[in-house]
């Protein structure tokens, strides 16, 4: 076969990037992440105020989403260090089957869809144990068969060559390789091993029984508040890694990614294939 | 023009029924988690996972983290009732209490009957603990009663006792049959705890109306809604299924979990 050949009609070259396990618990987040965001978001509106320290300071929460009377009729407000928005229709006051209601998060954001606590929490508990026992099912076997080093961990190499690879993400280039990039994996890192530990460990600070058992915990915090609202912060980061990566799927070649993660083979560039 | 009228029909269709799907799947959701439903069992089975890791993890005698007097919340925010409006409350309310008893019976050898007098003669503690509510928000205050374990000794349990059901002065909820009055239960775990204590004072004061006079339960090492308010009498009991709806307290009974340790 001579060179124009393969140029004209470009073998494709399949590698096999995702072990069945990161699969598995990669939908199994989907799933568990979704449904905790949701009930989370319930959870929070039953006090939508955050604070710092052991105890609540009623009156300055560092962050509040509540509804206020105006001259010209209810506004929604959320408050970030003394910091007033507007955001009306969606956080602090929204409409609930037609009718405009005092909540932190909307009506179609939370899960049950209605102000209920109690079921917010059974959902949020439930979702909560799945998530932590894939995630320590994923941490333990990444770390005995070197996933985070085979996978995670920058090589030299890539951290050299940081520059242009950010160049390629503002240009949304993205060379389909078998490794993952710098900065996939500094996210990925980050998120692992920073992030969800911290969720998780936040979370349990919360609970009164935990703080009883493992003193410890709410010390390394500096108190419930203050875990409360790491908590949040927390969720917040992984709703913005979420949109990040869903938007870097779109753009990045979604059937090949998408067909990764689901048989564990992704085509790469043949360039790429060369270059190994 | 005709691909960018068809491309337009595509995205208003595709936006049509994703928002179906969407609200359709909030109903759903709204559905399957419903107090009745049977998916609701499946959510619910998690209390018993966090149950049982919960009392593995903790030993009995693991106490709540006691603070300082510079700890104390200027203003402790009072939930739930504040003022029960039962004519008999407020009859004894406006006699200072001198009237009020604690009634503890059902499974005991010897029911007994205490005034605050009695109580208040019995060796206390004084704790200033961290109070947490189920919304979310935490309070720090001193309480000072006397342990449940004392006066449990003097009522001695039946073997076959396994809980105790404390019964309340307040209605939270106004109903017809008596549904609404508060209760709360225990298992023995908790209840012989030195931490679980009949509060009488709170901030070196009589304990004020709203935070439960003249009598609260603390039980340190769970949820606000574990420590009724005004309580009544105490009942030692096999099962708090003849209680109420079946569940073990007033907030039980309306898809809370019973086990109140997170």
């Amino acid at each position: 076969m001579s060179a124009t050949a393969l140029e004209t009609k470009p073998r494709k070259v399949f590698v096999y990037r995702h072990t069945v396990l990161v699969r598995i618990a990669h939908w199994i987040n989907v799933v568990c992440i979704a449904f905790l965001l949701m009930s989370g978001m319930q959870i929070f509106n039953a006090r939508p105020d955050l604070y710092w320290g052991q105890k609540s300071d009623f009156e300055h929460p560092i962050l509040s989403m509540r509804a206020r009377s105006t001259d010209q009729g209810p506004v929604g407000e959320t408050t970030i260090f003394g910091h007033a928005f507007n955001t009306t229709g969606v956080l602090g006051l929204s409409t609930v089957d037609g009718q405009l209601a005092a909540r932190g998060f909307p009506a179609w954001a939370t899960v049950p869809s209605y102000q209920d606590l109690a079921t917010g929490r059974r959902w949020h508990f439930f979702f909560a144990w799945i998530f932590v026992i894939t995630g320590l099912v994923y941490l333990i076997s990444s770390l005995i068969n070197r996933h985070v080093w085979r996978d995670l961990l920058p090589s030299r190499e890539q951290l050299r060559h940081i520059g242009p690879t950010i160049w390629h993400h503002m240009k949304l280039k993205f060379p389909h390789e078998r490794d993952y990039n710098v900065l996939q994996k500094g996210t990925y890192l980050i998120m692992i091993f920073v992030v969800l530990p911290l969720v998780v460990l936040a979370g349990l600070a919360m609970s009164p029984g935990v703080d009883a058992g493992f003193p410890w915990l709410i010390d390394l915090f500096g108190g419930r508040q203050t875990a409360r609202t790491i908590h949040f912060i927390c969720a917040t980061l992984i709703v913005l890694f979420i949109v990040v990566h869903v938007l870097l799927v779109l753009v990045s070649g979604v059937w090949n990614n998408l067909r990764s993660m689901i048989t564990g083979r992704y085509r790469i560039d043949e360039e790429a294939a060369h270059g190994q | 023009m005709g691909n960018n009228l068809n491309r337009r029909r595509f995205l208003s269709g595709f936006a049509t029924v994703a928002g179906g799907l969407a609200l359709s799947g909030c109903k759903k959701l709204d559905e399957i988690s419903a107090q009745d439903a049977d998916f609701r069992k499946v959510l619910s089975s998690a209390e018993n996972l966090t149950r049982t890791t919960q009392r593995f993890f903790l030993s009995p005698s693991s106490l709540a983290k006691e603070f300082t007097e510079a700890d104390i919340s200027p203003k402790f925010r009072a939930n739930g009732s504040t003022n029960p409006d039962d004519p008999g409350y407020q009859a004894m309310a406006a006699n200072g209490f001198a009237d009020w008893k604690l009634k503890v019976g059902g499974l005991v050898d010897t029911p007994m009957e205490f005034s605050l007098a009695d109580l208040r003669a019995m060796p206390s503690r004084t704790q200033i603990t961290r109070h947490d509510c189920v919304e979310g928000w935490s309070c720090i205050g001193k309480w000072k009663g006397v342990q449940l374990a004392k006066v449990l000794e003097l009522v001695k349990l039946k073997p076959e006792a396994k809980y105790l059901v404390f019964t309340c002065a307040d209605e939270l909820e106004k109903t017809l049959d008596n549904s609404g009055r508060y209760y709360e239960s225990h298992g023995l775990e908790d209840a012989f705890h030195p931490q679980t204590i009949l509060a009488y004072d709170m901030n070196d004061q009589t304990l004020p109306i709203a935070h439960g006079a003249p009598l609260r339960l603390r039980v340190e090492r769970m949820l606000g809604y574990k420590m009724p308010k005004y309580v009544m009498q105490i009942d030692a009991v096999t099962s708090y299924a003849s209680h109420g709806a079946g569940n073990g307290g007033f907030w039980e009974d309306r898809g809370y979990e019973w086990y109140g340790g997170i």
